[in-house]
C-alpha cells in the first residue's frame, strides 16, 4: 500500500478525465492507420502489377482518395489532437477548462471525417449515387458529393475548437501563474495551433465559399487556379501540422528517454516560432508548373522554402545533442563509441531515432522539390510520394507509432504487451518504407507519373536505367507490403495491451532542459508578435498573387466545366436532395454529440 | 541566450546551405536560362476552344528561322496533335491547354514537364536534339481513365518534318 502511495503518479492518475479524451483520439487515429493501411497494401501490388485482382483500374482512384485522407488528414490530425491535449496539460500541470468542450471537439472532428470517408468509399459501390473521386487534394474542375466537402468543414472546425479549448486551458493556467513562462510543450501547442488557424483559414474558404456551393450546383464555375492556390496555402503548412507533434516528442520525450535532457530550451522555442512565421508563405512551391502565376511570385515562395530548412536543421542539431547528452551520461565514451550506450532494445527510442533518420533522407528530397526550376525533372513524378513517405510517412508516422509504446502505458496505466514485438514492428517499418521510397525515388527519375492505377504506357517504355522500371516496381511491392505487416503488428501489439490489467508504478518523467526556458528571451513567449508577423508574412508572399489570379480569372473562373458529367446532369436533382441531406447529418451529428456529452456529464462513459 | 559554440558553427553551416542552394537555382535560371512556366498566356475560354485561333485546329507550325510552336490540347484521356512532329535539332514552344479538367504534360525522361490547367495556356519552351521517339504522358489524376492517357513526342528529320504537309502533323 505504502509503495504505491509513495510511486510517482502517471498521467492516468492524475488526469482520468483527460486520458479518456487522449485514448478516444488516439483510438481514433489508429482507426484511420489501420484503413488506410488497408487501402495501401492493395494499391502498392496493384500499381506495380504484382496483383491487380481486387479492384479495377478505375476503382484505385477512390482507394489512392481514401488512403490519402485517412492517413494524411485523419490519423494525422486525430493522433496530433490527443497529443496536444495530453502536452498541455502536462506541462501546465492542470485540468482542462470545461471537457464537454473537449468532447465536442472530438465529435465534431470524428462526424466530419466520418462523413468525408463514406463519402469516399460510398465510390466504390454503384448503387449509391455519391463518390468522391477527387484524391486528397481535391482540384476544380474535378468534383465531388457535398458531403465530402461538408465533413471536411465540419472536421476543420473541431480542429479550430480544439485549438481553442488548449487556448483556454492556457489562459486559465496564466491567470493562476502570472510570472511563469510559457512551459514549452505548451508554447509548442500554442505556436503550432497560430500556424494552423492561418492555414486552414484559406483551405475553409475555398471550401465554404466555391467548392460546397458548386457542388451544390448553386454557382456554376470555380476558378481552378484559384481554388488549386488556396489549397497549397493551405497544403504546405499542413505537413508542418504533421510534423510539429513529432517535433514536440523529439524535444521533449526522446532525450529523457535517452537518459539525458533537452540540450536547450530556448532554441526549441526559436524552432517553433520559425516554423509559425516561415511554414505559410510557401505554398507556391507547390505551384511552380503552374500557368497562371508569375515567375516571380515563384522565386519569392522558393526563398522563403529554403529559409525553412534552418529550423529543421536546427532541430536536427539539437536532438542529436540532447540524445548524445543521454548516452555520455549513461556511461558512452568515443567520438561515435556513445551511439552503443543509447537504449536501442527500447521501441519508443528506435522508433524514434529510426524516423528521425528517415526524416533527414526526407529532407535532402525536399530539397530537391524546392529548388524551382530543379522542380522540373521530378514535378508530378513518383519521387514526390518517395518523398513524402519519407517525411509524413515515416518521420510523422513512425514517430506516431514509436512515441505510442511509451505514452500508452501513461494514459491507461496498462503496460505495453510485447515490448519486443514493438522494436521488431518498428525496424520493419524502416526497412519496408527504405525499399519502397528508395525505389520511388528512382522511378520518379525514369519520368514514372505519381497518382495513376497503371504506370506502364502502351506506346512507349521508360528510359532504362539502374535498376529497370520492372525491378523497380517489385521493391516497391516488397517495401509496401513490408509496410502493412508492420502496421497490423503495431495495431495487435496495441489491442494485446488494452487486455492488460492495469498496474500502478509505471510513471515516466520527463527532465527539464539543460538550458532552461529563463535563459529564453522574453520577448519568445509573446504570442502576438510572432501572430502579426506571420500574418504579414503571409499577406507579403500572397496578397499580389491572388490579386493577379482573381483579376485575370474572375472569382469563379474564365469558363470551365463540371466533372465528372454525371454529377452536372444530376445537378439540379442534387441540390434538391444535398441541401436537406446535408442538414439532417449535421442533426444528427449535434444529437450524438449532446448524447456523448450527456453520457459524459453523468459518467456512464467510463 | 546562451548558443553553444557547435550550435553556431551550425547554424552558419545551415545558413550557407541555404544560400548555395539559392544560388544554385538562381544560376539556372539566369546562367542555361532554365525558365518557369509562368503567366505570359492570358486567360482563354476553355469551353470554346473550338473557336481559339491557336487552339481550334492543334498543331506545329513554324514561327522563327529554326523556332516552331506547337498548340496542344489536353483532354480527358489524351492529347491533341497525337503525335505531336518537330524537327530535328531546332527550338519548340509548347503552348498546352486543357478543354476539360486539370492534366499534366510530361515528356518522359526530360524535363519538358508543366501542369496543364483548363482556362490557362501553359508554354514552356525547349530544344530539341537528334531524332527520337519520346512517350508524353499526363501525370496529374484527370479520372478514371488517367491511366491510358498517353501521346508521343517525334523529333523527326527536318526533311521529313517539311515533307509532313509543312509541319500539319495529323
Amino acid at each position: 500500500m505504502s509503495d504505491a502511495l509513495e510511486a510517482e503518479q502517471t498521467f492516468y492518475d492524475e488526469f482520468p478525465a483527460e486520458s479518456r479524451v487522449v485514448r478516444s483520439s488516439l483510438l481514433g487515429a489508429f482507426l484511420a492507420l489501420t484503413l488506410g493501411a488497408i487501402f495501401g497494401i492493395i494499391q502498392t501490388l496493384h500499381r506495380t502489377g504484382i496483383f491487380r485482382g481486387i479492384i479495377a483500374s478505375t476503382d484505385y482512384y477512390t482507394l489512392l482518395t481514401a488512403h490519402g485522407v485517412f492517413l494524411a488528414i485523419s490519423f494525422t490530425t486525430f493522433f496530433l489532437a490527443g497529443l496536444f491535449t495530453w502536452a498541455v496539460v502536462r506541462s501546465l500541470d492542470r485540468p482542462l477548462v470545461n471537457i464537454k468542450i473537449t468532447w465536442t471537439w472530438y465529435a465534431l472532428m470524428a462526424g466530419g471525417m466520418t462523413m468525408t470517408g463514406v463519402t469516399i468509399l460510398a465510390g466504390l459501390v454503384d448503387a449509391v449515387d455519391m463518390s468522391a473521386d477527387v484524391l486528397f487534394t481535391f482540384y476544380a474542375p474535378l468534383q465531388a458529393h457535398p458531403l465530402f466537402y461538408t465533413g471536411l468543414a465540419v472536421f476543420i472546425v473541431g480542429t479550430w475548437l480544439a485549438g481553442a479549448d488548449w487556448f483556454r486551458t492556457w489562459l486559465a493556467w496564466r491567470e493562476e501563474n502570472p510570472n511563469e513562462r510559457i512551459p514549452l510543450q505548451t508554447f509548442m501547442v500554442l505556436t503550432t495551433m497560430i500556424m494552423w488557424y492561418i492555414a486552414s483559414s484559406a483551405v475553409a474558404a475555398s471550401v465554404l465559399i466555391f467548392l460546397l456551393p458548386w457542388s451544390l450546383g448553386l454557382i456554376e464555375s470555380v476558378n481552378p487556379t484559384l481554388t488549386r492556390t488556396l489549397f497549397w496555402f493551405f497544403g504546405h503548412p499542413v505537413v508542418y501540422f504533421w510534423l510539429m507533434p513529432a517535433y514536440l516528442l523529439w524535444y521533449t520525450v526522446l532525450p529523457s528517454i535517452a537518459g539525458g535532457r533537452l540540450f536547450s530550451d530556448p532554441l526549441a522555442r526559436v524552432v517553433f516560432v520559425l516554423f509559425l512565421l516561415l511554414s505559410t508563405p510557401v505554398g507556391i512551391h507547390h505551384q511552380y508548373l503552374d500557368p497562371g502565376i508569375a515567375e516571380g511570385f515563384k522565386f519569392i515562395s522558393m526563398t522563403n522554402t529554403m529559409f525553412l530548412l534552418l529550423p529543421s536543421l536546427l532541430t536536427a542539431f539539437t536532438v542529436v545533442a540532447s540524445v548524445e547528452y543521454g548516452a555520455r551520461r549513461r556511461g558512452g565514451t568515443g567520438i561515435f563509441g556513445w551511439l552503443r550506450a543509447l537504449p536501442w532494445r527500447n521501441p519508443a527510442f528506435t522508433g524514434m531515432m529510426l524516423a528521425g533518420l528517415m526524416f533527414a533522407a526526407g529532407g535532402f528530397s525536399g530539397m530537391v522539390n524546392a529548388g524551382m526550376n530543379v522542380n522540373y525533372m521530378i514535378h508530378n513524378t513518383i519521387w514526390v510520394p518517395g518523398h513524402f513517405h519519407l517525411t509524413v510517412g515515416t518521420a510523422v508516422a513512425l514517430t506516431f507509432m514509436a512515441a505510442t509504446y511509451w505514452l500508452w502505458p501513461q494514459i491507461t496505466n496498462k503496460p505495453i504487451y510485447s515490448s519486443q514485438i514493438g522494436l521488431f514492428q518498428v525496424v520493419l517499418w524502416f526497412i519496408g518504407m527504405a525499399l519502397m521510397s528508395n525505389a520511388m525515388h528512382a522511378q520518379g527519375l525514369l519520368g514514372v507519373p505519381r497518382r495513376t492505377a497503371e504506370p506502364e504506357y502502351s506506346g512507349f517504355d521508360y528510359p532504362v536505367a539502374f535498376g529497370g522500371f520492372e525491378e523497380l516496381n517489385v521493391q516497391i511491392a516488397i517495401g509496401g507490403t513490408l509496410l502493412f505487416l508492420s502496421t497490423v503488428l503495431f495495431i495487435g501489439n496495441l489491442v494485446l495491451t488494452m487486455g492488460n490489467p492495469r498496474v500502478s508504478g509505471i510513471a515516466e518523467t520527463l527532465r527539464p532542459a539543460l538550458s532552461g526556458p529563463d535563459d529564453a528571451p522574453e520577448v519568445l513567449d509573446d504570442l502576438r508578435i510572432w501572430s502579426g508577423i506571420a500574418v504579414t508574412l503571409v499577406v507579403l508572399a500572397y496578397a499580389l498573387p491572388l490579386a493577379a489570379i482573381i483579376s485575370d480569372g474572375g472569382l469563379l473562373g474564365p469558363g470551365v466545366g463540371t466533372y465528372p458529367v454525371w454529377i452536372d446532369a444530376a445537378a439540379g436533382a442534387l441540390a434538391d436532395v444535398a441541401l436537406p441531406a446535408a442538414w439532417s447529418l449535421v442533426d444528427a451529428l449535434a444529437l450524438l454529440g449532446s448524447r456523448l456529452l450527456d453520457a459524459v456529464a453523468s459518467g456512464v462513459v467510463a | 541566450m546562451h548558443i553553444h559554440a557547435y550550435e553556431k558553427i551550425w547554424l552558419a553551416f545551415a545558413i550557407v546551405l541555404i544560400l548555395l542552394l539559392l544560388g544554385s537555382v538562381t544560376y539556372g535560371a539566369v546562367g542555361p536560362g532554365v525558365a518557369m512556366v509562368a503567366d505570359s498566356e492570358g486567360q482563354i475560354d476553355a469551353t470554346a476552344l473550338d473557336e481559339d485561333e491557336r487552339f481550334a485546329e492543334p498543331r506545329v507550325e513554324q514561327v522563327g528561322e529554326n523556332h516552331y510552336a506547337a498548340y496542344v490540347v489536353a483532354y480527358q484521356f489524351g492529347f491533341e496533335p497525337d503525335p505531336i512532329v518537330v524537327p530535328a535539332n531546332s527550338r519548340v514552344t509548347l503552348h498546352v491547354t486543357s478543354r476539360d479538367v486539370i492534366h499534366g504534360f510530361e515528356v518522359v525522361g526530360t524535363n519538358a514537364n508543366t501542369m496543364v490547367v483548363p482556362g490557362e495556356v501553359s508554354e514552356i519552351t525547349v530544344e530539341v536534339g537528334e531524332p527520337q521517339e519520346y512517350g508524353l504522358l499526363c501525370n496529374e489524376y484527370c479520372g478514371a481513365g488517367h491511366h491510358a492517357m498517353e501521346g508521343k513526342l517525334h523529333v523527326v528529320p527536318r526533311e521529313e518534318f517539311e515533307s509532313s504537309d509543312g509541319g500539319e502533323s495529323a
